[in-house]
């Protein structure tokens, strides 16, 4: 796999480290209890096949936070945007 | 036909002409008291302990592709039971006892070699922590010892003892751990569940879940649709896919984990060994290949394939352990799709569906699980209540805040 970075171009795999699912949202209730949205949001996982949006972080090279889209199924790049 | 050395001597006087396929190719019927969901080690080893240990009429196993093609043909073979939490400790152990008397069992050669496991350690931590889980296995009525510096010198010569960044220590050793012939273990479930009755039917993707007032009644296949008493899903890899059909969403991603062998060489790793300061296993097949793999790629991932950079750490692993790897050339990799749960540990449970229970979740450990795991399943399925050796792995642990989480790693699959 290689990323074409908005800011240093094409760059190999291991410049990136892999963080989470971008479609995974924090629930804003401060988690003072235990609700299902924290237990959804901590555990439980969508685990789709097909295209799918996640952060990266160019930890070996520009430190931006990235959204990647990409086919989990194929590996295949289909973008990288800036947050 | 049963396998023994008089019929191997007597298809050798004939010329092997007499040797029958070791399952039927089953069509399927229309109906199944039980259906299990997926031809692996876990499906094939489920339908076997039910049609042996239990009275549940009718037992179909359906296999998407063909039999061994999934997780049980593509890992690096290894059987220990050296956990080191309550929960999971008796039922590793539990599938250890299965495995020693297993090719008895099931009168098939699965190559269980109980040739040892050498978890080697680096500093006094890590020596601390191994003391700490080799206690707990020897609480728990495991094998365990700690080996020093010379102890395991005296063992393993061959290590880069005086590795500047990564000295070797000592080692916790499981001498009852070792290998098995992954694909033979397969077969030889399929071939022993076969012969009990168990319909096995290759080619048969599941592509629904028929479920009417919170009760599942069959499945929807690629060769038609199937009535069923009970399903049990057993397709760790594909569990989320599977589950969705079923409208529930699990604790767990998909990884791809790689697996390497060299090309074959003269006995030289007569046990298995593991590398402290980083992530790296390896053993020797008796073709003669040294098997090896190390962490999973650390990103989600439906393609039964890794990248280089994984191929690279765990090289990295291998050289900075034993230095005459070096010399080796690689003969061959491959990947598998693991089911990463967000403990580390895997899920035997019944679902909120009713007659329809799941087994999944084995991250990069399902294959020395596999009789226990079978086992276990079988025994929930028939009497609908946990096997007390899995009774740990509820569906439910992760909201109830009891996980079983051996690295501590947290709520993150990639890292387990």
């Amino acid at each position: 796999m290689r990323m074409n970075c908005p800011h240093c171009g094409p760059r190999g795999l291991d410049e990136f480290i892999y963080t989470r699912d971008a479609a995974l949202s924090r629930p804003r209730d401060g988690g003072a209890a235990p609700t299902q949205n924290w237990i959804d949001y901590v555990y439980m996982r969508e685990n789709a096949a097909g295209p799918r949006r996640e952060y990266w972080y160019h930890s070996a090279g520009c430190h931006a936070w990235l959204i990647v889209t990409r086919n989990v199924s194929s590996h295949e790049i289909l973008s990288v945007d800036l947050p | 036909m049963r396998y023994s050395a008089l019929s191997v001597i007597t298809q050798a006087l004939r010329g092997h002409t007499g040797w029958t396929p070791a399952w039927r190719k089953a069509e399927p019927a229309p109906h199944y008291d039980v259906v299990i969901i997926g031809g692996g080690g876990g499906g094939l080893a489920t339908a076997y302990y039910l049609a042996k240990n239990h009275s549940v009429g009718r037992i179909a196993v359906l296999e998407k592709g063909w039999l061994g093609n999934g997780s049980i043909g593509r890992n690096t073979t290894i059987i220990r039971s050296n956990y080191g939490l309550p929960g999971n400790i008796p039922f590793y152990e539990f599938s250890m006892k299965l495995w020693e008397g297993l090719e008895q069992d099931i009168n098939y050669n699965a190559m269980v070699s109980q040739r040892g496991i050498f978890n080697i350690y680096h500093n006094d931590a890590q020596r601390d922590a191994f003391a700490r889980r080799g206690n707990a296995m020897r609480l728990h009525g495991v094998d365990a010892e700690l080996l020093d510096r010379a102890a395991l010198r005296r063992e393993i010569p061959y290590l880069d003892y005086d590795n500047a960044r990564f000295p070797v220590h000592g080692a916790l050793v499981q001498r009852r751990a070792g290998t098995a012939r992954h694909d033979a273990v397969a077969w030889g479930y399929a071939r022993a569940a076969d012969a009990r009755g168990v319909d096995i039917i290759e080619n048969c993707e599941v592509t629904g879940i028929d479920i009417a007032n919170g009760v599942v009644k069959g499945v929807q296949t690629t060769r038609g649709a199937i009535g069923a008493g009970k399903v049990g899903i057993a397709v760790a890899g594909a569990s989320s896919l599977v589950a969705a059909m079923a409208g529930l969403r699990l604790p767990i991603e998909s990884h791809a984990l790689q697996a390497f062998v060299s090309e074959g060489l003269k006995p030289l790793i007569d046990t298995v060994v593991t590398f402290g300061a980083g992530h790296f296993y390896i053993s020797q097949s008796d073709k003669g290949g040294l098997v090896f793999g190390g962490d999973i790629e650390g990103y989600n991932s439906y393609a039964a394939r890794g990248n280089l950079p994984t191929l690279e750490d765990v090289c990295e692993g291998g050289i900075a352990l034993m230095p005459m790897l070096g010399r080796a050339r690689l003969l061959r990799s491959w990947g598998g799709i693991m089911d990463m749960t967000m403990d580390g540990s895997p899920i035997i449970d019944k679902t909120p569906v009713r007659n329809l229970f799941f087994n999944g979740g084995w991250c990069y450990g399902g294959f020395k699980a596999t009789p226990a795991s079978g086992y276990c399943f079988a025994h929930l399925m028939a009497r609908e209540e946990p096997h007390p050796v899995a009774c740990a792995y509820r569906l439910d642990r992760f909201a109830a805040g009891r996980l079983i989480d051996e690295k501590g790693a947290g709520a993150q699959p990639n890292l387990h």
